[in-house]
């Protein structure tokens, strides 16, 4: 059953899928945050909206740890994509 | 537990350090990591890796991690997206220029490649950059850039194959010297080792006291950000040691770009709108066409610092080393500093003499004068 959805594109922003994040998994990698930063999951501009949900329930699947205890990573400033000239006019005023 | 050697800190430094005991012969290694690695400084960094030094010590370490670097991904078996595309050092003044010329000349009697260049040549290198704010440049073709995240991953993994041991979420608390061994005690348990390395990066300072060494380090933040990826601008690492900024297109198409900023010393990591503010202003004067790139994601890290900001390193207690202080170049040098400390522990004499780092510097106020330091 895992074979099939190996495929699936989990983050799309960074074009990561399910089996990458298994195959870390199985590596050893325990926690969100050491997905990130090893695979991008979460790094695109959506933040992780879609693919941080899935990157916990397959760690808690597979690590056997409640869902709960599978913190998601640490949200980075600033909330939305901001250009810098608008950093600019905004520092301006 | 017993090991023959405990490093406590999994960045880059104590990975590679780790990887290299290993690969030396010495197997029975601990590396006590408090999170994981690469979640202190090194996951944070800018990964630049800078060959133009002012000082023949720091351009022979950069020169040496450079031919590490070069073939560190067939060696370590994971690509570390390590992307040689140079860095252009910008001379804003004629004083700048005098130095980047003495700079440029002990670079190239130690082979390595830099070269002064124009106003206009700079702008064939990167078209965007602004003319007016720069006199000259200097720019090194093999300087580049690799990917810290994996770099650090791909040192802890090659450490693991060969034998070594990583204790993720292991936080070392408190050490006891006792009849010629270290006795560790973390939240996972005691541990005795024989020889014990510091490598705690921005933590070197409360480690080292946990066996009565006071270091002269400290912690500093350091800012930094990326952008959305765009179509590929510049190959290379533009920076200024005026302004301390560094801009980079990584091979993902973010740039990623930091600047030194004056910080009080602690251990804060928290981002500022203020840096966001110093950065914007900074590079949309020397690379005007930033101002349409857009800003995805700030965060900081520590600078480790000493008062030369250059490393120390060395064993300063008999059977205790340390390799900490990095302040913002500890990344470029880890791969060989690492194969140096690894020496020094097992006793083989290094190729590079790096006596001149010790601690003891301080005491004899033999302070390193290197002049071109980023923060
Ligand atoms: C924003 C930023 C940009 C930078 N840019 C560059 C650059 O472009 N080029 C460059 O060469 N350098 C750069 N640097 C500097 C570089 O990141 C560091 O010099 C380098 O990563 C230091 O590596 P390290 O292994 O010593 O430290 P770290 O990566 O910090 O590793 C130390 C580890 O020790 C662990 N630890 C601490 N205390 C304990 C304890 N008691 N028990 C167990 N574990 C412990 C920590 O969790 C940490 O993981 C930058 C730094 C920052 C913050």
């Amino acid at each position: 059953m895992e074979k099939s959805d190996d495929d699936i594109i989990v983050c799309r922003c960074e074009d990561v899928t399910l089996g990458e994040i298994r195959e870390k998994i199985r590596e050893g990698l325990t926690t969100t945050e050491e997905l990130k930063r090893v695979l991008r999951v979460g790094m695109g501009p959506c933040r992780g909206k879609t693919c941080i949900p899935i990157v916990r329930r397959e760690l808690s699947r597979m690590l056997s740890i409640p869902i709960e205890d599978v913190l998601p990573p640490k949200d980075r400033p600033p909330v939305v994509m901001v250009k810098f000239k608008s950093i600019l006019e905004g520092s301006e005023k | 537990m017993n090991f023959d050697v405990g490093i406590i800190g999994g960045g880059v430094v104590g990975c590679a350090i780790a990887y290299n005991l290993a690969r030396l012969g010495e197997k029975d290694v601990v590396v006590f990591e408090k999170q994981y690695p690469g979640a202190g400084s090194t996951g944070r960094c800018g990964a630049g890796v800078r060959q133009q030094w002012g000082l023949e010590m720091n351009c022979r370490l950069a020169r040496g991690s450079v031919k590490i670097f070069e073939q560190l991904s067939s060696e370590l078996g994971v690509d570390i997206e390590f992307r040689q595309g140079g860095y252009l050092v910008l001379a804003h003044t004629e004083k700048q220029l005098e130095q980047f010329e003495r700079n440029v000349s002990l670079q190239n009697s130690l082979g390595i490649p830099s070269r002064v260049i124009t106003v206009e040549e700079a702008l064939e290198i990167v078209p965007y950059l602004n003319p007016e704010v720069f006199i000259a440049a200097t720019f090194c073709p093999t300087d580049g850039h690799a990917n810290p995240l994996l770099t650090n991953y791909a040192y802890a993994k090659a450490a693991e194959r060969l034998g070594v041991k990583i204790m993720k979420f292991t936080e070392v608390t408190g050490v006891e010297r006792l009849n010629g061994v270290f006795r560790l005690r973390t939240n996972r348990g005691d541990f005795e080792v024989g020889c014990l390395v510091n490598a705690a990066g921005g933590y070197s300072k409360p480690v080292a006291a946990m066996v009565g060494v006071d270091l002269p380090t400290y912690s500093e933040r350091h800012q930094i950000l990326v952008t959305a990826p765009v179509p590929r601008m510049f190959d290379c690492m533009v920076i200024s040691f005026t302004s301390g900024i560094y801009v980079q297109q990584v091979p993902h198409g973010s740039f990623v770009l930091g600047i030194a900023e004056d910080e009080e010393p602690g251990y804060n990591t928290n981002s500022s709108w203020q840096f966001l503010e110093h950065v914007a202003r900074e590079v949309t004067s020397i690379l005007p066409v930033f101002g349409e790139l857009s800003v995805v994601r700030q965060w900081a890290g520590l600078y480790n610092k000493t008062p030369d900001s250059q490393p120390i390193l060395g064993e300063v207690l008999p059977g205790f080393f340390v390799a900490v202080g990095f302040s913002g170049h500890g990344f470029m040098i880890a791969p060989k500093t690492a194969e140096i400390m690894a020496k020094l522990i097992l006793g083989i004499k290094p190729d590079i003499d790096i006596s001149p780092l010790s601690l003891d510097r301080f005491e004899k106020g033999e302070l390193i004068v290197e002049p071109s330091v980023v923060g």
